[in-house]
């Protein structure tokens, strides 16, 4: 038991890296690595160790995290994004790109580079907070849109207009700050 | 024929939920002449790769 403690004890900061990034909020992420940890330890003969400690112990933090994400829309809803105008200019009248994106040559080799991360950290930051949301919900915690639809209390069109609005941002803010730079 | 506003959306709605056979056919049809619209479809993907990823970064930590 002792054991089993130290090792789970072991994983906080990683679990902790993992709450906030979906979070965004330090104390909602160490309320959910708490409560997370709290039920890893009284259900340890469930874990028996029969799969890797830190996704058995992810798995349950991605509940506990659902539970924060509830309990937040429900008690302090976020305000709307700003108007979804500055997505919507990047088009014209008639439909196309005011200016044609630009294609990123092997993006996956920024994936071996730890300076790509932090950038990539930086452009999540910036993300308006609501499709932040929704987007790492789908994306980091792999939430089917209809669960986020209801855990969010939105309507699923809304849901894939967050998530939308997020991918196009995060993909001009790396266009301007990483690929961009390199190309 | 899709706008290319249509096909961003579209594209990243692909990625979320399954597109009935008509929205599929009308995606690939404009990604298969749009350079900008292909582009913007495979960035979306590697966003999910990469996300995926910050994780996976802290492992090596």
């Amino acid at each position: 038991m002792a054991d089993f403690r130290a090792q789970v004890e072991r994983e906080r900061a990683y679990l902790l890296r993992f709450a906030q990034r979906q979070l965004r909020d330090r104390d909602a992420a160490e309320d959910a690595v708490q409560e997370a940890l709290l039920a890893a330890l009284g259900a340890e003969s469930s874990f028996g160790g029969r799969s890797n400690l830190r996704t058995w112990l992810t798995g349950i933090l991605k509940h506990k995290i659902v539970d924060q994400v509830r309990r937040a829309a429900r008690e302090a809803p976020l305000a709307s994004d700003a108007d979804g105008e500055e997505f919507d200019a990047l088009f014209d009248a008639r439909g196309h790109w005011r200016e044609t994106p630009a294609a990123w040559a092997d993006p996956d080799r920024a994936l071996q580079e730890q300076q790509f991360f932090v950038k990539l950290e930086e452009c999540l930051a910036k993300l308006p907070a609501k499709a932040a949301r929704t987007f790492m919900m789908r994306e980091h915690l792999g939430c089917e849109t209809d669960e986020i639809c209801k855990e969010l209390g939105v309507t699923p069109t809304h849901c894939w207009v967050l998530i939308y609005r997020a991918r196009m941002a995060l993909r001009e803010c790396l266009q301007a700050n990483w690929f961009g730079k390199r190309c | 024929m899709l706008t290319c506003k249509e096909a961003a959306r579209l594209a990243s709605q692909g990625l979320d939920r399954k597109l009935g056979l008509g929205e599929a056919f009308a995606l690939r049809l404009h990604l298969a002449i749009c350079s900008g619209c292909a582009s913007v479809a495979k960035q979306m993907e590697f966003l999910r790769r990469a996300i995926v990823r910050l994780d996976a970064r802290d492992d090596q930590s």
